[in-house]
């Protein structure tokens, strides 16, 4: 079980004039009422629950910079939240901390195709910048799975990544700037044409910095024309090391296809019986998309099907249409539903070498059998970014900790070949605890020296991301230095 | 001093008394940049490890980029971003200085390709980010921040790449008559068209200039599509020879200015320049000659311009207060005796 840290008594016991503060400063946008609060109390990764001492629903840089100074007056800890869809706790409250929540900030703020950029309020929603210059020909490349729900400002605090990373990168390599609020109420704005600012690259420091840097209000986000078309095939294969050497094999040859997507057979299995896409029932399938004109896409999957032949591959489907393509795609899409029909779920994302891939794929094996627990893995094969999902049950005492057990083997496992505990979805409060497998002391201190930077007091979304031990004499400093005027 | 393995440059650091100018094969310095004692970087040279079947490529931050480019290019890769070829340049400097060329409008640039860094801080202390894979979240990102922190925050000793396919095959085509500023209306339409263009510039022996890259029917569709797409704008022709090295501004006479802005502020700026020595990146990037010692008189606009050649640092407009506050701040907590030299 995860811990959190005691939360500040001085801060509790003056709730009401904290609360008083901010109404007087915004009136109509302070939530206090424990009964709506509670609304707030968790984000994706619901095992974990704490209802903040209030939620504020700013709507525009100047309100935020207004919350954010009476917050640091106060010494009142922060924790920012986009859409709440973080499935590491990056979102989840603590009991002494005032949510400021981002959904009232959803407008578009400038389109320039010849510029081939779109401002956005950060609490707008991902899809939703794509639907914006969609007319214009163009869309917005990173697309997580929940990119319907998930907000810009959430994705940016991420740094998410989507199926399509492998061509078009992750959020960072498609932000050009933001504008932040710093803790103490001062606005910045980072980045610039090209996300250059001509000093230290600020914006890709802040970009994966889980909320603890600033609250970012605006973000420019760099648009890309669609391709003229896309298509998949679906290849299948009696073995996952074979499909693992046949996701090696294409990208040896030159093809980036824009995503290559891997389900094993517990996964394939729960699938099919959920959204029945008709997919064989084998030991691992790929599905492979490329994108052009008609021709392009030919040349390529022409390519992709010569190198398939070499691994023996039990079915290669193509599609001849937009609802073959449909059908390839539904499986996939549907996998995670599909999975929670199984029970709860861990979702894990430690990425690995893609040349380590039977390798870690056996060792999960291995893992599963030994805790005697079902490990389903989908996930983004071209960029080595695993998807395992360890099935549990809420219910059954115990079960937790064991799925919390064996997801810590498979992260360990991830580092062990080379690779890291998140690809994606972030550290927060899920793997705060286990920092010290990937990094060495020094590491995490340079890391902290960079929130020293942005928020000396460690107000912001303060108890992730560094191991509640490593981050304690950061975190206590404030407490400490407070305590006479608490007493 | 000329340490050969990263214990020593964190040896050498730590003994440091004044001013150590961190340098690689030191062709890609600023004004006033490389002054105090010389911390050379190039015996820490060689490739640690490279799997081009995942894209990647882990190389110690002395080596020289011509070896990087020659053992990438064996096995049918290459550095995406494309940093110029300069005689004696390492891949480190590359790295410390984000040098990206022409293929960043396609690909990114040096910092969205370098996927694990470590270094060395002010203080000796070995320090790394990042990793050997291309999706990794975990912790902060450092990597961002030391690639083009042109060595004020630590010594750069091994970097983590990912790799490129090389293009099977490439073709450039060409709009000989266009200004400058007309350039950039044809750069951003090309840009903004389903024809992966992998490099869009300007320059004043070749005019507008655009390549494809790719498969070799893909980049003959293309080729034509995007000729159609822009024939209001003139002739468009197949260039034979590859014009995109002559894009690095050469040395020229005056103060060498680099101006980065949105494409659609060029004109604006153009018109208060002489005529510049190439733009790239769609019309983000200017290159002009400035009589020395002058600062160019130009509108407010987005981006910024630097002196990087010539008479002594210079960047307009003023850097953001906050920003430059937080800047300063890394910098000391990263450097706290203040040791790294550097012109931020
Ligand atoms: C079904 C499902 C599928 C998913 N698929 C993917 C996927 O494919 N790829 C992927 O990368 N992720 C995925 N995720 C994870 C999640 O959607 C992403 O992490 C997403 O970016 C979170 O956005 P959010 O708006 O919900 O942020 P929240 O959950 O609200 O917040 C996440 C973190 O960001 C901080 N934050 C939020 N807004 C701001 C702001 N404006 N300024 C500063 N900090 C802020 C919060 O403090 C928190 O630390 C998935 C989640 C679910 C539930």
């Amino acid at each position: 079980m995860m811990q959190m840290p005691q939360p500040d008594a001085s801060v509790l016991a003056h709730r009401d004039a904290i609360v008083a503060r901010l109404r007087d400063a915004l009136p109509d946008a302070v939530i206090d009422d424990p009964a709506e609060t509670r609304a707030y109390e968790c984000d994706a990764l619901s095992a974990y629950r704490c209802t903040p001492l209030a939620v504020v629903l700013p709507q525009t840089t100047r309100q935020v910079s207004r919350l954010l100074a009476l917050c640091h007056d106060m010494q009142v800890p922060v924790v920012p939240r986009g859409a709440g869809t973080s499935l590491a706790g990056g979102s989840m409250p603590t009991a002494d901390s005032v949510v400021i929540g981002l959904s009232r900030m959803t407008q578009v703020l400038e389109v320039s195709p010849q510029d081939r950029l779109i401002r956005v309020q950060a609490g707008r929603t991902n899809l939703s910048v794509s639907t914006a210059v969609e007319g214009l020909g163009f869309f917005y490349a990173p697309d997580p799975s929940s990119q319907l729900a998930c907000a810009i400002g959430g994705n940016i605090a991420m740094n998410s990544g989507g199926a399509h990373c492998l061509k078009y990168g992750v959020t960072t390599n498609n932000l050009l700037g933001v504008t932040m609020v710093l803790m103490d109420g001062s606005v910045v704005e980072l980045g610039g044409p090209m996300g250059e600012s001509g000093g230290l690259d600020l914006l890709g420091v802040i970009c994966g910095s889980e909320g603890q840097m600033g609250i970012v209000t605006e973000a420019t986000l760099r648009i890309l024309p669609r391709p003229a078309g896309a298509r998949p095939v679906l290849i299948g294969f009696d073995s996952s090391e074979s499909a693992g050497a046949c996701v090696a094999a294409i990208i040896r040859a030159g093809v980036i296809p824009v995503a290559i997507e891997f389900m094993d057979r517990p996964c394939i299995r729960a699938t099919e019986e959920h959204a029945k896409a008709g997919y064989p029932d084998c030991e691992a399938l790929l599905i492979v998309e490329v994108e052009g004109t008609a021709p392009e896409i030919d040349e390529q999957l022409s390519l992709i099907r010569d190198i398939a032949q070499g691994f023996d591959p039990v079915e290669f489907r193509e599609s001849r249409s937009e609802d073959e393509a449909r059908r390839i795609w539904l499986g996939r899409k549907s996998a995670f539903g599909a999975m929670g029909q199984l029970g709860d779920y861990i979702c894990l994302d430690g990425t690995i070498p893609v040349t380590a891939l039977p390798k870690v794929l056996a060792g999960i094996g291995d893992l599963s059998q030994q805790y005697g627990m079902t490990v389903a893995n989908v996930f983004h094969a071209g960029d080595g970014n695993m998807h395992p999902l360890i099935i549990y049950d809420a219910n059954t005492p115990g079960d937790l900790d064991k799925a919390e057990a064996i997801g810590a083997d498979i992260m360990r496992l991830c580092v062990q070949v080379g690779g890291c505990l998140t690809g994606e979805h972030g550290v927060g409060i899920e793997k705060r605890d286990l920092m010290g497998v990937q990094f060495d002391p020094p590491d995490l201190e340079a890391q902290m020296r960079v929130k020293d930077a942005f928020d000396p007091h460690w107000l912001l979304n303060a108890a992730k991301v560094f191991p509640l031990g490593v981050s304690a004499p950061r975190r206590e400093r404030r407490l400490n230095s407070k305590a006479p005027d608490a007493a | 001093m000329r340490p050969d393995t990263e214990t020593q440059v964190a040896e050498a650091i730590r003994d440091a008394t004044g001013p150590l100018s961190i340098t690689g094969g030191g062709t890609r310095l600023w004004p006033d940049e490389g002054q105090g004692a010389r911390l050379d970087m190039t015996g820490l040279s060689g490739i640690t490890l490279y799997e081009p079947e995942a894209l990647t490529l882990v190389v110690r931050a002395g080596t020289p980029l011509a070896e990087v480019n020659q053992t990438l290019a064996a096995e049918g890769q290459m550095l995406g971003f494309e940093p110029s070829a300069l005689e004696g340049s390492t891949i480190g400097g590359v790295a410390a200085a984000n040098a990206s060329g022409p293929r960043r409008v396609l690909s990114g640039a040096a910092r969205d390709a370098l996927i694990g860094v470590r270094f060395v801080d002010g203080q000796g202390q070995v320090v790394r980010n990042g990793g050997r894979v291309m999706k990794n979240v975990t912790g902060y990102d450092l990597v961002k921040l030391m690639a083009g922190s042109r060595g004020t925050l630590g010594a750069l000793t091994e970097l983590s790449f990912r790799t490129t396919p090389l293009p099977q095959a490439c073709t450039t085509l060409q709009l000989a008559d266009l200004d400058p500023a007309m350039a950039v209306p044809a750069l951003s339409e090309a840009l903004g068209g389903p024809f992966d263009v992998s490099a869009a510039a300007w320059h004043p022996a070749h005019g507008t200039l655009i390549r494809l890259e790719g498969l070799a029917a893909s980049v003959a569709s293309r080729a034509a599509a995007l000729s159609d797409r822009l024939g209001g704008f003139g002739t468009v022709t197949q260039m034979q020879g590859n014009p995109w090295p002559q894009l690095e501004p050469a040395a020229a006479g005056g103060d060498l200015w680099r101006i980065i802005c949105r494409p659609s502020e060029a004109a604006a700026l153009l018109s208060r320049l002489p005529v510049p020595l190439s733009l790239d990146w769609g019309g983000a990037l200017i290159h002009v000659c400035l009589p020395q010692g002058s600062l160019p008189d130009l509108p407010r606009f987005s981006g910024h311009a630097r002196r990087i050649r010539g008479d002594g640092p210079a960047i307009l407009p003023a850097p953001h207060p906050v920003a430059a506050r937080i800047e300063r701040d890394l910098r000391a907590r990263f450097d706290p005796r203040g040791i790294f030299q550097g012109t931020h």
